[in-house]
């Protein structure tokens, strides 16, 4: 098994040193660090689903809020919305969501001064709508005063990696409330309800231009270490420049993921993972062992969508840019499940190993089926049929396919993935 | 009386297409589930792929010189229901049924549609690049209008021919769908099977023969649907992908499995999406000497940008308050 | 030859095999009766013959020709049915049209024979549009063994219909499974209540570890101190 592993591993650097061949270091070095980023995610993923068995087809959503998190913290303090009355009211609708909570919560508390049934039903609905009331007329004139003086409310102007640690914070806060809702259901219920609040999340995060700047983005975003633009200003080349500033956050990355994957991998192996794969693997004979089988699911959702929302914020810190409508389920929540089934439900090795040679793979067909369709057009050219119209626009919707066909093809002739669970008999 | 025709125009008419359109999703997507038991994710890319292979099956038309007073797509939507029946059973027989055979557990299927949709997705934009098509280049796009002077109204209540024959289609593939269940041979075994697979094979019923049936009515319904939506708006590549979620949640909120659930929860989304997005001010203003308060100037229950979540909202609720949806849906 | 002749039948689930060389015999006017000590592979032996359960060596036939593994869509046109002992009806669905599934192998018009379940059942004919779901269980066993008989089997298989019955239907049921016989169904049944069920078995099968272990008439195996004492408690 080991020996497997590490064939694949040899095998998938071999092919990023063939990529990094054709493409140029500069491409690589980008590469590499995108696809840790994706590892990282991957990681959290495999948690959910490898470890735990939970059904998680929102991880846009935790992605969007790991990014938010990591622009609200490192983006520069935005001093006109400071000094105008923005904050006041924001304080306001904060205030407001807070007495709307309070109502909703008493509602359903009714039933301890003997209010049940029907009446108190009723009474909850009608502290929802309060409560939604009450707090739109706060909101809504403070969003309209922040975006017509200042824009939007900027952002602390701190360190990068408070923003990384922010994301998984934020992540780990909609992790419980998405976890609260959802994870009674069954799977299919699952996925649909989770892939719903993803969405709402998006919209949220697309539309409220006073928190996000929404559509118009945000940039740009500081890196931890060292950007290209300031090794040129220390004498160095332009090429090595982007090179190194590159490798220097890929360091940087590689660090957060080796510290988090050997956390993970001693709680994998530990009675806690151990809790885990039992639940997985029958919840009903484990709940009746006497397993708290909701709350540690629960902890196990948490804790992947932490790994999600740093990876999310990673994602934005490098590439600078927080761009709300850019995020699709395809490359941010699919993708993910294609890296962790291909790559084996259930073992870390094996998800960051699918996640590189997929993000490879994802990014190489593009170029590849460039290639085959300008030889597929040659000789149709050649033959007198024609040329194919648009080859590059083409190309690129290439990698949706391939995606699809890599998944299909792994679930059919690899369902266990390519560095399998290691399954431990107890004896 | 303006504002009332405002009224049906933005919310009776549109929740009675966006609803049609919904239902006609959800009853492929919850016939699938009752037989099969997992949740087809490519069910909005069969939908758009169907209004593809009306597209082309037109510009044929067209270019052979067929031209009929009803819309060439709608004419030709028979032939492309055929066809996209065709491929539903090939992609059960290439990318599902091989794991059936396998045993493979429903979410292995749910993923692998996932890698299906992929895979269609790909090859629509592979052929037909991003761009947005019209089925309405070479004819007009008829608009009825119903003079409303009689009642006071000064504007008209206003809907166009597409829409007018989506609610005809759906209306028939209903009750056409409902004599089947209800009456036929193979239709009670579908529901016998979605009841009780294990019995159904017990009693001799061929239940391979009942999931081609399943991915006939699924494919033809997804057809049917993905065409009669892109001659309303447009014909684009990612056409039904943002449509799938609110036709899930309308197959969740009616029930998994069950045929009626998914038309009422269809029809309920619908015309919650659009009275959520309706600015009630409109109709409030007619009484504004009367009310003993000033009336804002935008009322509508969520800001439009948020259409799509409404769905989800609603979903959301009606998994917490009744899981297996307002019909009692079939677990598995 | 027997209308159907299990010989020397190995099978079960994947794993070890259940069924260790099980033989059985039945005539068309039989009442075969399968007893044993539970795990001893009774429901087992009733869904390998029916193509439930894999048969890894041995054969069985019927009415002159091999079905070993065959499958229920094609032992049903033959003359064969099953009645499962948990889940054996459509419980959505109302009281005739879980009979009409039962017919669903018959091109042919069988109106006389829903005539004859109704016949042999008039509660189902009083409750034919209601859902099989809202049945007691008795009247649920009825509808199960109704829709069992609706492709006009030669061998009706029943699996423990006796089971969580309430004493007073069991003796109806059990009545009803004579009734049946003597209409010209042949009958094999597997039961817990065994010397209830051995005291009308014209055939009467001991299965212990997935094997044979007293065969005879009914009325035999109830004499036989050894079978009283260690498989009929005393």
């Amino acid at each position: 098994m080991i020996r497997r592993a590490l064939t694949l591993y040899f095998g998938v650097a071999a092919l990023v040193f063939a990529v990094g061949y054709f493409m140029g270091t500069a491409n690589v070095s980008l590469l590499l660090v995108q696809s840790f980023a994706y590892a990282l995610i991957a990681l959290g993923l495999n948690i959910q689903w490898g470890y735990g068995g939970l059904f998680n087809f929102g991880i846009m959503g935790f992605l969007m809020v790991g990014g938010f998190a990591v622009t609200f913290v490192s983006f520069p303090m935005n001093d006109a919305f400071w000094q105008s009355e923005g904050p006041m009211m924001l304080g306001r609708a904060l205030l407001a969501f807070l007495a709307g909570a309070l109502l909703v919560i008493g509602a359903r508390r009714l039933d301890r001064v003997g209010i049940t049934g029907k009446l108190r039903t009723a009474a909850i609905i009608l502290a929802w709508i309060a409560a939604y009331i009450v707090y739109r007329s706060q909101i809504d004139p403070a969003a309209a005063y922040i975006e017509a003086n200042g824009g939007w409310i900027g952002g602390l102007g701190l360190h990068p990696l408070l923003g990384w640690a922010f994301g998984g914070v934020l992540a780990a806060g909609v992790a419980f409330i998405v976890g609260r809702i959802a994870l009674g259901l069954r799977t299919d219920y699952l996925a649909i309800a989770t892939i719903g609040i993803s969405e709402i999340i998006r919209a949220l995060l697309k539309n409220a231009d006073w928190l996000t700047r929404g559509t118009l983005t945000v940039s740009p975003i500081t890196w931890p270490t060292p950007l290209p633009q300031d090794l040129q200003a220390g004498g160095m080349p332009i090429a090595d420049s982007f090179i190194w500033a590159r490798l220097g956050f890929l360091a940087m990355l590689l660090v957060v993921i080796a510290v988090i994957f050997f956390l993970v991998q001693r709680a994998y192996g530990g009675p806690w993972g151990r809790m885990m794969r039992a639940i997985r693997d029958n919840h009903i004979a484990a709940a009746s062992m006497g397993k708290d089988v909701k709350n540690r699911q629960l902890e196990v959702f948490i804790l992947g969508s932490v790994l999600m929302g740093i990876g999310g914020a990673v994602l934005v810190s490098f590439g600078q840019i927080y761009d709300p409508g850019a995020y699709q389920p395809i490359n941010h929540t699919f993708i993910f499940w294609v890296m962790v089934i291909v790559g084996g439900a259930g073992n870390n090795w094996g998800a960051i190993l699918g996640a590189v040679l997929i993000y490879v793979t994802w990014i190489i067909s593009d170029p590849v089926a460039q290639q085959v369709f300008r030889a597929v057009s040659d000789f149709s050219v050649n033959q007198g049929w024609g040329a194919i119209p648009d080859i590059e626009s083409r190309a690129s919707q290439m990698r949706v396919f391939v995606l699809g066909i890599v998944i299909t093809l792994a679930l059919r002739y690899a369902p266990k993935g390519l560095i399998p669970e290691v399954v431990k008999r107890s004896s | 009386m303006n504002e009332l025709i405002f009224f049906i125009n933005k919310v009776l008419i549109s929740g009675t297409v966006l609803g049609s359109i919904y239902a006609l999703g959800a009853i492929g997507v919850t016939l699938i589930f009752g037989i099969l038991r997992f949740a087809h994710f490519a069910h909005g890319d069969m939908m758009t792929m169907g209004g593809f292979i009306a597209f082309l099956l037109a510009l044929l038309a067209t270019s052979l010189g067929i031209v009929t007073p009803i819309p060439t797509g709608f004419l030709v939507l028979p032939l492309a229901m055929v066809i996209a029946v065709f491929i539903a059973l090939g992609i059960d027989k290439g990318f599902y049924a091989p794991l059936r055979k396998r045993g493979a557990r429903p979410v292995t299927l749910l993923i692998a549609s996932i890698g299906v949709t992929l895979i269609i997705q790909g090859l629509i934009r592979l052929f037909f690049g991003s761009a947005s098509y019209s089925f309405f280049d070479n004819e007009p796009k008829e608009i009825f209008q119903i003079d409303m002077s009689a009642i006071g109204a000064t504007r008209p209540i206003t809907f166009t021919e597409p829409q007018l024959l989506m609610v005809i289609v759906t209306v028939v593939a209903v009750l056409a769908l409902h004599f089947f269940l209800t009456r036929s041979r193979l239709g009670k075994a579908m529901r016998a099977m979605a009841d009780n697979a294990d019995l159904a094979q017990v009693s001799g019923i061929n239940t391979a023969l009942v999931v081609r049936v399943t991915w006939v009515i699924a494919g033809a319904l997804a057809c049917a649907a993905g065409t009669m939506l892109a001659l309303d708006v447009s014909l684009k590549p990612d056409l039904a992908f943002n449509i799938v979620l609110p036709i899930f949640a309308a197959a969740i909120v009616g029930g998994l499995g069950q045929s009626y659930g998914a038309i009422a929860g269809g029809f309920l989304i619908g015309f919650a999406e659009t009275m959520a997005v309706f600015n009630w001010a409109i109709l409030l203003r007619p009484f504004k000497d009367v009310l003993p308060f000033e009336i804002p100037a935008d009322l509508a229950i969520v800001p439009t940008e948020y259409k799509l979540t409404v769905a989800f909202v609603i979903l959301v609720i009606v998994l917490l308050w009744r899981p297996t949806g307002i019909f009692k849906g079939a677990s598995s | 030859m027997a209308l159907v002749e299990i010989k020397d039948v190995v099978g079960g689930y994947g794993g070890a095999p259940i069924l260790n060389g099980v033989n059985i015999s039945i005539e068309q006017s039989d009442i075969g009766v399968i007893v044993g000590p539970n795990g001893a592979g009774k429901s087992t032996t009733l869904k390998a013959l029916f193509g439930l359960v894999k048969v890894s060596s041995g054969s069985i036939s019927f009415a002159g020709g091999d079905i070993t593994n065959a499958l229920p869509d094609k032992l049903v046109p033959k003359g064969l049915s099953f009645v499962p002992q948990e889940k054996n009806v459509f419980t959505s669905m109302s009281v005739e049209e879980n009979l009409e599934m039962g017919a669903f192998t018959r091109k042919d018009d069988f109106s006389t024979t829903l005539d004859w379940v109704y016949d042999m059942f008039p509660v189902l004919l009083e409750k034919r549009n209601q859902k099989a779901g809202e049945l007691s269980g008795g009247q649920r066993q009825m509808v199960a063994m109704g829709r069992a008989l609706m492709s006009q089997p030669r061998l009706l298989l029943l699996d423990e219909p006796s089971a969580g019955l309430s004493p007073r239907y069991v003796l109806e049921i059990f009545e009803q499974i004579v009734k049946i016989n003597k209409s010209g169904v042949g009958i094999l049944m597997v039961e817990q209540n065994a010397r209830q069920a051995l005291a009308f078995a014209s055939r009467g099968f001991v299965l212990a570890n997935g094997q044979n272990r007293f065969t005879g008439t009914g009325a035999e195996l109830i004499a036989d101190p050894d079978v009283a004492k260690s498989f009929l408690g005393g």
